[in-house]
């Protein structure tokens, strides 16, 4: 409780005695590069192999000729736009990204540049964490709608190519039975879970005292808080929004 | 000036410093000497705001600084300049973009200006054509140049130096000293430095504070330093055997 009861005064700090508008512009713009641009390859790359393997499991499954083909990639679709995509890329995403921020901020701490920034009289915690946080919450519902078209073409190719359906059943199940709500949902969750796992990592390292150990502890803290806290997250907004 | 009074401050029952007073001279090189462990640099974060003192206030030129609500702290925290331990430069940043960061938050100069201003203190600190180097590029002695001209970039009416012999050779430590020392003369700022480097206590200590586990022993200059009748201050001083056997003649 006592952790949690500083965690919100360290999310309070960040909207007090902020910079300017352009400062906060060009550190977001800054953020942005690193947590998408530099993640997209990665985000691409996971979610494409995410679609093929659920399209060949799924079709190890359905051993039943009274099952209509289409389904596997129904079934591809609702799993990769409800879960795969937002959740499975937000524990890739606190590996990637909410390691690197703890371990940024904590390396800041113990070399004292945080320091630096308080004796020039800067809100440190606002000046280095908000935009971590804005730029998570832009980049972060982008990856999940690339990593979830990806995982569809990824579905798509193995599913041609190895003969276990034909392009015209991929595309029937694709557009069949299609409730866009799972799009806002997946997007409402990949929000939420930027907002924590940016926040939770960027909390880790900020107060990180110490050493370089010190430093590898924090980055493992942010790493596994971060995916409680999502995983906590998706089952209730699960039960609050579906 | 800065003036401390009554600061005290404990860790987790730990008292590490207990009623410290004392006053800082403008124009001087203000020198917080002692072992490791006595308290030093914690002095110098309750001064500067890093840590808040049990008791106790820091006033600089009159102006009650610990107990100053945001905005008068933010005010004086503009005047302030500080070198620390290991430089810390923005890793993220090259030495230009680091001397020019106070200059980019603080004010509203034009890009030229501010430009000019980084290379006026770049030069003044030694370092010319270093400007697009990256801050893991560059040595410890130029790492503490650059964080003396960060330091000094936005014209401060006072400087902290946080231990800024720690890690270099003598050579390039006495540089380092006379550097600040000139800036201080210079610029006619309140400094205070905080070291147990003794090349520096006898080389730049116009005023001096000797702290021994958390208490102020001592306060005088350089040339009072070998002869203060204080026994913890001659063990500190007279530490090797050079030194003992210059005990009792005039170092300075």
């Amino acid at each position: 409780m006592k952790e949690f009861g500083r965690y919100m005064i360290f999310l309070g700090s960040l909207v007090v005695r902020r910079e300017t508008f352009i400062t906060y512009y060009r550190l977001v713009i800054e953020e942005c590069m690193q947590i998408g641009v530099k993640s997209i390859s990665l985000f691409v790359l996971v979610s494409t192999f995410m679609g093929a393997v659920t399209t060949v499991q799924t079709a190890y499954n359905l051993v039943t000729p009274l099952v209509p083909r289409y389904v596997i990639s129904q079934v591809v679709r609702e799993m990769t736009v409800l879960e795969l995509a937002p959740t499975i890329m937000a524990i890739i995403f606190a590996g990637k990204i909410g390691s690197s921020m703890a371990g940024g901020l904590g390396t800041m701490r113990i070399t004292e540049q945080i320091d630096a920034l308080e004796v020039m009289g800067i809100n440190s915690s606002s000046y280095l964490v908000l935009p971590k946080v804005v730029a998570s919450m832009l980049m972060y519902p982008m990856l999940v709608i690339v990593a979830g078209v990806c995982s569809i073409i990824g579905g798509y190719l193995v599913g041609t190519l190895t003969g276990i359906l034909t392009p015209t059943e991929y595309v029937m199940g694709i557009r069949s039975i299609f409730n866009d709500y799972s799009i806002t949902f997946a997007l409402i969750k990949s929000f939420v879970f930027a907002f924590l796992i940016a926040s939770i990592s960027c909390f880790k390292g900020y107060y990180t005292q110490g050493g370089a150990l010190e430093v590898g502890i924090a980055s493992t803290d942010a790493v596994t808080s971060s995916v409680i806290a999502v995983l906590l997250a998706d089952y209730f907004l699960a039960n609050l929004l579906l | 000036m800065i003036k401390i009074k009554n600061i005290s401050k404990s860790f987790n029952d730990k008292s590490v410093l207990r009623n410290i007073n004392g006053e800082f001279d403008k124009g001087k090189t203000n020198l917080i000497i002692g072992s490791s462990g006595t308290g030093k640099s914690v002095l110098l974060k309750c001064i500067v705001g890093l840590l808040h003192p049990d008791t106790g206030y820091a006033f600089y030129d009159l102006r009650n600084f610990t107990d100053a609500d945001k905005d008068v702290k933010s005010e004086i925290r503009r005047e302030i300049g500080m070198l620390f331990q290991g430089g810390a430069l923005f890793d993220s940043k090259n030495v230009e973009e680091n001397v020019m960061f106070p200059l980019d938050i603080l004010t509203k100069m034009p890009y030229d200006e501010k430009l000019d201003r980084v290379n006026f203190c770049l030069k003044r600190v030694g370092l010319e054509n270093v400007n697009k180097k990256m801050a893991s590029e560059i040595s410890g002695g130029m790492k503490k140049r650059v964080g003396i001209a960060r330091a000094i970039v936005n014209n401060p009416n006072y400087l902290f130096c946080d231990e800024p012999n720690s890690g270099l050779d003598p050579q390039t430590s006495i540089l380092i000293d006379e550097l600040i020392l000139e800036i201080t003369h210079e610029f006619n700022i309140t400094t205070i430095i905080v070291t147990h480097d003794m090349n520096s206590v006898l080389g730049i200590g116009e005023k001096i504070m000797f702290l021994h586990k958390g208490d102020k022993l001592w306060e005088g200059s350089n040339e009072d330093i070998t002869h203060s009748g204080v026994k913890e201050l001659d063990d500190f001083v007279f530490i090797n055997k050079v030194m003992k056997s210059l005990k009792g003649t005039k170092l300075v």
